[in-house]
């Protein structure tokens, strides 16, 4: 079919109360670092990142109204978004193939969805 | 149903591979579909008078690309964007196209793409490759039309909106491309040979189409032995449905079968592909499930079985593919070779009480021992689980036997 770039999220699903020994961490983010390069070099990043403890987030929501502020996160579940990256590929196999080097860098499932196609002008 | 003018034989041969040509040509399934179907349309009112084509497949290509880029320019003409993306890749002289063998292979990959949901690819795979309406799969799948209706259009979204694409995967993507595939023919065929009422009809269908795409695939992939190895299974299942159920309507078993009901032609042919497979020593799960097939299909009576063999087949499935279904047929064999106690001791190592065929199993092992109320218990068990209609009076046969 048309061979437009699309663009793809890929969110990693990661359990932060289980942490890896030290030494695995640093091997980890050695990896991930290596996934990055990758991407970079081969024109298809366009931005990513790891978050820090979902005890951080705040949820902000509207209520009455009046945007109210409450403890994060937003769903309370063992696994929970653990960072990101946001992709271009010409097609979901080629998505898939960088979720692949993905999910065995950052040890976690991956999750791959589509952006919405920009309207066309 | 009467075919005088052969248009309906020429839509189940044809459909799938028209479609799959007009979505490469076109870059969208809906779009393809629609044509297809237009083309069928005219088809149907001017061969009756003026007879078949001489390449029947190429007509409804042809004409089925040319009254999509008509209604194209129309859109377009109307400046919808889509429309003219769509035109820029048409030629401008619409000349005589036929259907491209890849492109159906393309389209099986992609209705069987592992990021759809199994029941997604089964159901794609029966519409777009098969060319069943909505409704009739609806109703061999046993579920309301509208729910078929809904898995469809999402699926087809899913393909647009993720960008699964239309290609033929790489040799090194093969091994995770090619098992969905062969198992949604698999489905396909189990659905349709899960026998019972009401939706008979429809469901011997299903096997029929298996077979047929099972057919079409070994002629697009010849050098894949697993997908010989199922299309062999197939054949070799098929060939015992005129022995499978008593005129009554209830189950027959293979050890109770009238095996000169079996189709030798099938039969011959499911045991020559199993020979081939073998030559070519590079076995899978398919191609040891057909070879235990052939072993059957070889034996006069179910007395001539050679279960060593059988067994020696479910120890490579097991090996390959070691899952407790496989290790419960692998139990029946063991009874069979080394007595119902020894089946029985193996079966008691599994853990799949929600199976109906684990507690049947068990229950006729019990029974060939003489423990009838612990049999008639189990018998009682799987009749809990078990939902076919011809299954469930099978069992309650055998639960009066025991009592």
């Amino acid at each position: 079919m048309e061979t437009t770039m699309k663009q793809y999220l890929l969110s990693v699903h990661g359990t932060y109360d289980e942490q890896l020994p030290p030494d695995e961490m640093q091997q980890m983010f050695d990896d991930v670092g290596e996934v990055n390069q990758e991407m970079a070099d081969k024109g298809v990043w366009v931005f990513g990142g790891g978050l820090t403890h979902p005890s951080d987030a705040t949820v902000v929501r509207v209520e009455k109204g009046n945007p109210v502020l409450t403890d994060g996160p937003f769903v309370e579940t063992k696994e929970q978004l653990g960072g990101f990256w946001v992709i271009k590929a010409d097609d979901l196999d080629q998505a898939l193939d960088w979720a692949r080097k993905a999910t065995v860098a950052c040890r976690a499932p991956v999750e791959v969805r589509p952006f919405q196609e920009e309207a066309a002008d | 149903m009467t075919d005088p003018d052969g248009v309906a034989r020429v839509y189940r041969q044809e459909y799938g591979r028209c479609v799959a040509t007009l979505v490469r040509v076109l870059g969208d399934i809906d779009l393809a579909e629609e044509a297809v179907q237009e083309a069928f349309a005219v088809a149907i009112e001017r061969w009756p008078a003026a007879g078949l084509p001489p390449n029947p497949g190429a007509w409804i290509v042809t004409t089925a690309r040319n009254k999509a880029i008509d209604r194209l320019r129309r859109e377009a003409a109307r400046e919808d964007k889509h429309a003219q993306a769509a035109l820029l890749h048409q030629p401008d002289e619409p000349r005589e196209v036929g259907p491209v063998r890849d492109d159906q292979l393309r389209l099986i990959f992609t209705c069987c793409h592992p990021s759809l949901a199994p029941a997604a690819q089964v159901a794609l795979t029966l519409r777009l490759l098969g060319g069943l309406e909505t409704p009739e799969i609806a109703r061999a799948f046993l579920v309301p039309e509208a729910t078929m209706a809904q898995r469809i259009v999402r699926a087809k979204r899913k393909i647009k909106d993720a960008g699964i694409p239309y290609r033929i995967p790489a040799e090194a993507q093969l091994p995770d491309r090619l098992p969905p595939v062969l198992a949604v023919l698999y489905l396909v065929f189990n659905e349709g040979y899960a026998a019972s009422t009401g939706a008979e009809l429809v469901r011997a269908d299903l096997c029929a189409e298996a077979v047929r795409l099972a057919r079409e695939l070994v002629g697009l992939m010849p050098d894949e032995p697993e997908v010989a190895g199922l299309l062999a299974l197939l054949l070799l299942t098929e060939s015992r449905r005129p022995a499978r159920t008593a005129p009554d309507g209830t189950i027959v078993l293979l050890p109770d079968q009238d095996r000169t009901l079996w189709n030798r032609e099938l039969v011959t042919e499911g045991q020559a592909i199993v020979r081939a497979c073998l030559r070519r020593n590079r076995p899978g799960p398919y191609q040891i499930q057909a070879a235990i097939a052939a072993v059957h299909s070889d034996a006069p009576t179910a007395a001539d079985t050679d279960w060593a063999q059988i067994l020696a087949l479910y120890d490579q499935l097991t090996a390959v593919a070691p899952t407790a279904v496989v290790a419960l047929n692998r139990a029946v064999a063991v009874a069979e070779l080394h007595g119902p106690a020894a089946g029985l001791t193996e079966v008691d190592r599994l853990e799949l009480p929600a199976y109906h065929l684990f507690h049947s199993t068990r229950a006729d092992l019990l029974a060939r021992l003489g423990r009838r109320d612990e049999a008639a218990a189990e018998y009682e068990r799987a009749l809990e689980l078990a939902s076919n209609e011809a299954e469930l009076a099978f069992l309650a046969g055998r639960l009066s036997s025991v009592r």
